[in-house]
Order: structure tokens, then sequence, then C-alpha cells
């Protein structure tokens, strides 16, 4: 008897353990707030940007400051919203950390090589798009893999992120091949050159960045896909996004995003300059 | 939950397997290494002491992930192709078995003198007396300290998450990135360790009831 009470508490005390678990979901906190007025008052905007990413946002360990596309366009539409004085905070953030941190209210908005996609926007609210990615392959030089038909073979083993969007894309060209997800590109990079898989499989614009820095690495196949890069806002923050959107449009027209795109990719083989400017 | 439950019901049991497979692989290979290399340490040997104490403290103090990571990147490079859900596993056993070795260790010198002396005088050789009197004996008083170290073995499996190795963590981030419901799915995924966890640790605490 002494026993099935015992047995009977310790069922109790797990649901009560999920039932607070769950309870900590459906709170309304900080993510509830109007971003634009909290961030005109503070005179700062703070971004979710990727610090492992080459071109977008990599970590400069020289002065501790996140650097790249993504950083230099979220610093500039911050100027256009908030005026000169206007500050760009950025938090560090993965494929896995960018929704639940934008949730949270921990950050105002992800800038982060971002793809925009339906079931995302089941999630949150994109701006419209500032890059025209696609995804692609990184393989070897001399590797036999030269086009992601390639790779739709049983046994073949392909490297992603967890989290991206290109881990579901590969399954859907190539449904055969089997996806080793990885929890960051320089882990996937690694895994690439100790052979765990014949090829990375991420969005162009990382991978030509990847391949910069590997020389015995190229891209190939160009891009099989059309994923465009979006500034993605919590649900339910419209001036927010109204003015992301605005301040987009303006630095489209006054050349600085031109400027900042040569900054990055002007010296990239292979990438096309002429068909990514605005 | 429900909806992460059932959706993604198969991706969930895989990873239960997996985490499970690693699981007993690393527990029973780790109790064998890490009872040799107690027994190396106890050894009236300076060499073999010395043996034990190296490879004790090199893996116990070195991060899990760091010793998972070297056997997914660095072995693979320089010696043989070896897969994500392996190289954790190695990793997995090699770790834990540094821990079990210190707790071994333990119960051996807690086991009375007298009784390997006894043994000895009674005939037995040294080894005779190590594996039918002292071990036997060292097991008994460290079933609990065990306990806790089988429990940790468990949710260190995570690791395989890392390298690529689709046990229960795997798919729990993959889950959360697909879904787009972190809380939930790391809920689920939590409750599937407690289905491994928690009967061991019941049945450990009815090892040491028993024995004691």
């Amino acid at each position: 008897m002494k026993k099935t009470y015992r047995f009977l508490g310790v069922i109790g005390l797990l649901g009560l353990l999920i039932v607070g678990l769950s309870a900590c979901g459906s709170r309304k906190a900080l993510s509830q707030q109007d971003v634009l007025t909290n961030d005109k008052a503070s005179k700062t905007i703070t971004w979710g940007v990727k610090a492992d990413t080459k071109l977008f946002g990599l970590m400069d360990v020289k002065d501790n400051t996140i650097k790249g596309f993504d950083a230099d366009i979220a610093t500039a539409i911050t100027k256009k919203i908030l005026g000169k004085d206007g500050k760009a905070k950025f938090v560090q953030v993965t494929s896995q950390t960018r929704i639940p941190l934008l949730k949270n209210g921990n950050i105002d908005a992800i800038i982060a090589t971002m793809t925009i996609t339906p079931e995302r926007e089941k999630q949150v609210d994109f701006s419209n798009s500032y890059f025209d990615a696609g995804q692609s392959l990184l393989v070897k030089k001399g590797s036999s893999i030269k086009s992601v038909k390639d790779l739709n073979k049983a046994g073949t083993k392909v490297i992603g992120v967890t989290g991206a969007n290109s881990v579901a894309n590969i399954k859907k060209y190539a449904p055969k091949a089997q996806v080793l997800e990885l929890s960051d590109y320089a882990q996937a990079m690694t895994a690439l050159k100790s052979g765990q898989g014949v090829a990375l499989t991420t969005d162009n614009g990382i991978l030509y960045g990847m391949a910069s820095q590997n020389p015995g690495y190229q891209v190939v196949g160009g891009a099989f896909t059309k994923e465009p890069y979006g500034i993605a806002i919590n649900k339910g923050q419209g001036p927010f996004k109204k003015e992301v959107n605005r301040a987009l449009k303006e630095i489209e027209a006054d050349g600085t995003y031109n400027r900042i795109l040569k900054k990055w990719f002007g010296n990239v083989a292979g990438f096309n300059y002429k068909e990514a400017s605005r | 939950m429900l909806y992460i439950l059932t959706h993604y019901w198969s991706e969930l049991i895989q990873g239960l397997g997996y985490t499970l497979l690693s699981s007993i692989i690393a527990l029973i290979f780790s109790t064998i290494i890490g009872t040799m290399f107690a027994i190396f340490e106890v050894l009236p040997n300076r060499a073999m002491q010395i043996i034990g104490r190296v490879y004790i403290e090199i893996f116990r103090n070195i991060p899990l992930l760091v010793i998972a990571m070297f056997f997914y990147v660095i072995i693979p490079m320089y010696v043989a192709k070896i897969d994500g859900f392996t190289a954790g596993t190695i990793g997995l056993t090699i770790y834990t078995s540094s821990f079990i070795a210190e707790t071994v260790r333990a119960g051996i010198l807690a086991v009375d003198d007298g009784q390997m002396e006894g043994a000895r005088a009674n005939g037995m050789s040294y080894w005779q007396a190590m594996r039918f009197i002292v071990l036997p004996q060292a097991f008994k008083i460290v079933i609990p300290p065990l306990g806790n170290q089988f429990i940790n073995l468990v949710k260190n499996s995570s690791v395989l998450a890392f390298v690529a190795g689709f046990d229960l963590m795997y798919q729990g981030n993959s889950i959360a990135s697909l879904s787009l419901d972190t809380i939930n799915s790391y809920v689920v995924v939590g409750l599937f360790y407690l289905v491994i966890t928690l009967p061991l640790s019941y049945y450990m605490r009815h090892l040491e009831k028993r024995l004691a």
C-alpha cells in the first residue's frame, strides 16, 4: 500500500513538472511590448546576428565585434530608423536559437542569413527580402559530385546544419542521401574536412565565404533553390516592421546597400555582383 | 505536446533506440575498462599505477564534448573512417570509464586489507584474491555511486547530438527546428530520457537493497 502511494506521488510530481514547463510557453512577456517605442526610447535596436558565418556575420576576436554583410545592413537600417546616434546592438544567434531568442524578447529582430519560408512565417513576420540567396553545394576540389543530382544515391552522406532550411531541401532534392545535421557551420566544415560527408549544403552566400577561407574546397552545381533572406520580427510588431521595410528601401535607393554588398562580396570568386545589386 | 509526440513519433523512437544502444554499449565497456584501470591503480607495481593515474586524469579532466569531437574529426582524418555514432559512443565510453575507475578504486580501497591478506594466506594468487574476494565486496560498496555514473552516462549520451549520432537529443534539435515548437520538443525529449533513466535508477536502488 505504501509503495502504491509512493508511486502515485512520483507520477503526480511528473505531472506537475510538465504542467509547469508548458505554462512557461504560454506566458506573455517582453515580446508583447511594442519594440519600436522601446527602441526609440533607448536609441538602440538589438539584432540577432550570426557570429560564425564569414561574409555575413563573423566574430572578430581582435576587438570582439561581429562583422559582416548582415551586421552592416543592420547598422545601416538602425541609423535610418533611429537617426545618426542610433546604436545597433548585436547578439550572437545560431539557426537553432534565433527564433526562441526573438520570441523571448531578447532580440528585436533577426538578421542572420534567415530564409523566408511559409513555415517560419507562421511563427514570425518577415521584412522584404534583403538578399537573394539560393542553396548550393560545397565539395572538395576534384570531387565526383558535380550537382545535387549526384547526391541522390543511397549511402551518400551530406552535411547540413540543424535548424537550417537547407536540410529540409536536400531531403527533397536528393531523398536517397543521408543528411548529417551538425550544430553550426564551423563544425559542419570540420566534418566535411574529416570526410564525414561528401558535400556540405547550405545557402551559396555562406558557402562562398567558406570556399574563400578553405582553398581546397569549391562551390559546385550553382543554386538549385531560390531562398531570399529576410529580417525576422515578432508577430504583432507592425509599426516596427513597417519602419524596417522603409529603411531597407531607403538604403537600396541611396546606394548604401550596393556599397555594403561590394564591400563584402566584391572579391569573392564566382559571385554575381550585377545580379545581386539593387 | 501531443502533436510533437504523434507527428514525430518515428524520429523519437529512432532517437530513443540510438540513445539506448549507445548507452548500453558504453555502459558495458566503460565498466570493464573502468574496473581494469581501477585495478591498475591499486596494483603493487609503480609503472601500472602511473599508467592508471595518467589515463584517469586525462580523460576525467577533459570535457566529454572535446573527446567526442576528437574521435569524430581527428580519427577519420588520420586513422579510420568512423561515423558520428561510433565516435560519440567511443568518447562516451572512455570518458565514463575514467569516472568508473575512480569509483571502483575507492571501493577496492574500502575493502579491509585483511581480506586480501587472508585470501593470500589461504593459498590464493593475487588475481584470484582480487577476482573472488576483493572485487565482489568492492562492487557491493560502490553500487550507489556507480548508479550515479550510469545515470550520468545515459544523460551524457546526448553528446551524440553534436557529432550527428542520431540520438534523442539530435532528434530533439531537429524536431525543434522543424516544428519551431522549441519548448514542447525538449519537454518530450526530456520525458523520453526519463523513460530510460527512471527504471535504471529504480533498478540500481533495488540492487543496493538486495545486496546490502
